[in-house]
């Protein structure tokens, strides 16, 4: 790549300004591992997912083998009960651990920015659940969510025996993973605990960002916390609040390592906390249908698609109110 | 911020009081996790659980490594990771800094596919990627984890910021002068400007890995190459899960990152935020 450039003969023979002149097809190479990469393993897998997702096919037959069956998988997984049961769960479980993550993380966050001394440890307590592995953790909440032997129950059981406050504590042990009504909220509390930290410092990191003089202002008109918190960081949060709430809706409806590892592979009993993703690798890795699993994907990536861009016009609809 | 009101005096105390309990309660888990990695077998299963920590980490250490080859799966993390940062840090920085510092044809186009390969939910790709390996046979190789997760768009566009504020282009012009190549430019003088930038991007990048489940989960499938999250998950029985030992090992498998988030923690939270904050 460099003799291209220093040829020695002929930088007596060229102007000047053509030797500081960038050699054309540099950027391409630069770029170029990318998009090997990228076209390789991103957009080819795309493109077989989505013909895939028409066929029925036994991978260990061979291509020969792939039978095109139009709508069909499609038309499967739209009038399948357990897709839609799946659909419903993964819907239950990212709006009872998005909306509170969002609703702790603004107030926390616009406390923190009032905090000078000791803010980066609070801080660093709540983020470090999202960076350590959810496997790990996972099985973590597993053993302390267990009915006989878990912690958490331990720690109930506790501050029920109490005087005076005690009462507002259970008196018995709660089977947290296998009650089927307690499983979702379960599982949502920890994807709750997993993520509230991040959206604190998304938060944090927009509330910096507001102009000083606008409390300033207010504060001489005499506004209090509360008005302040209204009428001026809640305004000026807003693109960062639609960031972050895209990205929980984008991530939760993906959600699978938490309930894989909590409730087993089948999602627990009765499927109560099977959520898409995993009704997904359990189409495609334990009943080997890749075409339908394919085809759940798909009808995935369009209800993501479609919720991200209704929460894109919520978004400018408030906003449009509020100018 | 001037959010302070000398009013009401009693509602900081009670803040504080609330963050200090949530604070607590995040950090809960894993202080449960070393006293759970510390106790015997039979003590775990007592009523009530033990609270603090024992003296039976080399044991359950032991039944670990008994149970599955967990050496090879921590050196098998350890390596994937290493590899996806190198790999990464190498393709991401230098499609940065062409995007960052060249004018070229399809330039926009081009940058707009790599944004756009952002948006596309991980979670599409999964079986089709299965497939592929499968196809060519990558099967349980760890370069069919390292190799698809070093061309990361994120990366790219994290770069690309960093090089357009942090590399003047006269730099590039006086280098160019000096008869330096292209690639000489990339690697002699614009690298080592961006040093904090490949050190936020190799963070995110070897922790984001490292903690990776599903991908390997499919593609990994002898005993030997389970990463640790895989392996883990492994030793997870519906009847008779050894917790202790499950638990040394997930103690472990957090032990580096608690690490790498005690020293880099605001570097990390910086360039997590990076795209947010400016995009």
């Amino acid at each position: 790549m460099e003799s291209v450039l220093s040829p020695a003969a002929s930088v007596q023979t060229r102007p000047r300004k053509k030797r500081i002149q960038a050699w054309k097809w540099a950027p391409y190479l630069f770029i170029s591992p990318f998009l090997i990469i990228f076209c390789v393993f991103g957009i080819f897998p795309l493109l077989f997912s989505a013909t895939l997702s028409f066929a029925q096919w036994d991978p260990a037959a061979g291509f020969g083998a792939i039978k095109w069956i139009h709508f069909d998988n499609y038309k499967f997984v739209l009038t399948d009960s357990w897709f839609w049961k799946s659909l419903g769960n993964t819907v239950y479980i990212a709006i009872a651990s998005g909306l509170p993550q969002h609703l702790v993380a603004i107030p926390f966050a616009a406390f923190l920015s009032t905090v000078i001394r000791g803010r980066n440890a609070v801080l660093g307590a709540y983020f470090v659940p999202f960076i350590t592995s959810s496997v790990a953790i996972a099985l973590i909440f597993s053993s302390l969510f267990s009915k006989d032997f878990g912690a958490i129950n331990a720690i109930l059981m506790s501050l029920h025996n109490l005087p005076g406050i005690g009462i507002i504590f259970p008196d018995h042990k709660i089977d947290w993973l296998l009650d089927t009504s307690l499983v979702k909220p379960t599982v949502s509390f920890v994807v709750f605990w997993r993520y509230v930290g991040w959206n604190t410092v998304l938060y944090l990191a927009a509330m910096q960002t507001i102009p000083e003089d606008l409390y300033e202002a207010a504060t001489l008109d005499g506004a209090g916390t509360f008005r302040k918190f209204w009428h001026i960081t809640l305004p000026m949060i807003r693109p960062m609040m639609f960031f972050a709430v895209s990205l929980t809706l984008i991530n939760n409806l993906q959600l699978f390592e938490e309930p894989f590892i909590l409730l087993g592979d089948n999602g627990g009993i009765g499927q109560a906390g099977m959520t898409t993703a995993m009704y997904m690798y359990r189409t495609a890795f334990y009943f080997s249908d890749f075409g339908t699993a394919c085809a759940i994907s798909w009808v995935m990536f369009i209800v993501i698609a479609v919720l991200s861009y209704g929460n894109h016009k919520l978004f400018a609809l408030a906003g449009g109110k509020e100018e | 911020m001037a959010m302070v009101n000398t009013r009401k005096t009693y509602a900081r105390p009670i803040a504080w009081g609330i963050v200090l309990v949530g604070a607590v309660l995040m950090l809960a888990p894993f202080f449960f996790t070393f006293v759970l990695a510390t106790q015997p077998r039979d003590r775990i299963y007592q009523i009530p659980p033990p609270m603090w920590f024992g003296s039976n980490l080399l044991k359950n250490i032991h039944t670990l490594t008994d149970m599955i080859p967990y050496w090879h799966n921590l050196g098998m993390s350890f390596y994937v990771a290493v590899m996806t940062t190198v790999l990464a840090l190498f393709f991401c920085s230098m499609a940065g800094y062409a995007f960052a510092m060249y004018e070229f044809r399809f330039k926009k186009a081009l940058f707009t596919v790599v944004l756009g390969s952002m948006l596309l939910p991980p979670f599409l790709g999964l079986i089709p990627t299965f497939m592929l390996m499968n196809f060519i046979g990558w099967l349980d190789q760890p370069r069919a984890l390292y190799l698809p997760a070093a061309a990361a768009a994120f990366g790219i566009f994290l770069m690309r910021q960093y090089i357009s504020s942090a590399v003047p282009k006269e730099l590039m012009e006086a280098a160019r002068i000096d008869g330096c190549g292209e690639f000489r430019i990339y690697w002699s003088v614009v690298l080592p400007l961006i040093g904090p930038a490949l050190g936020t991007l190799g963070l995110i990048t070897f922790i984001s890995s490292w903690n990776s489940f599903l991908q390997p989960l499919v593609i990994m499938h002898s005993p030997e190459s389970f990463t640790v999250p895989v392996a883990l998950r492994s030793m997870q029985s519906p009847t008779n899960t050894d917790w202790g030992a499950v638990m040394a090992g997930s103690a472990i498998a957090v032990l580096p990152l608690l690490i790498l988030f005690a020293l880099f923690s605001r570097r990390l939270i910086a360039g997590l935020t990076a795209g947010a904050v400016k995009g």
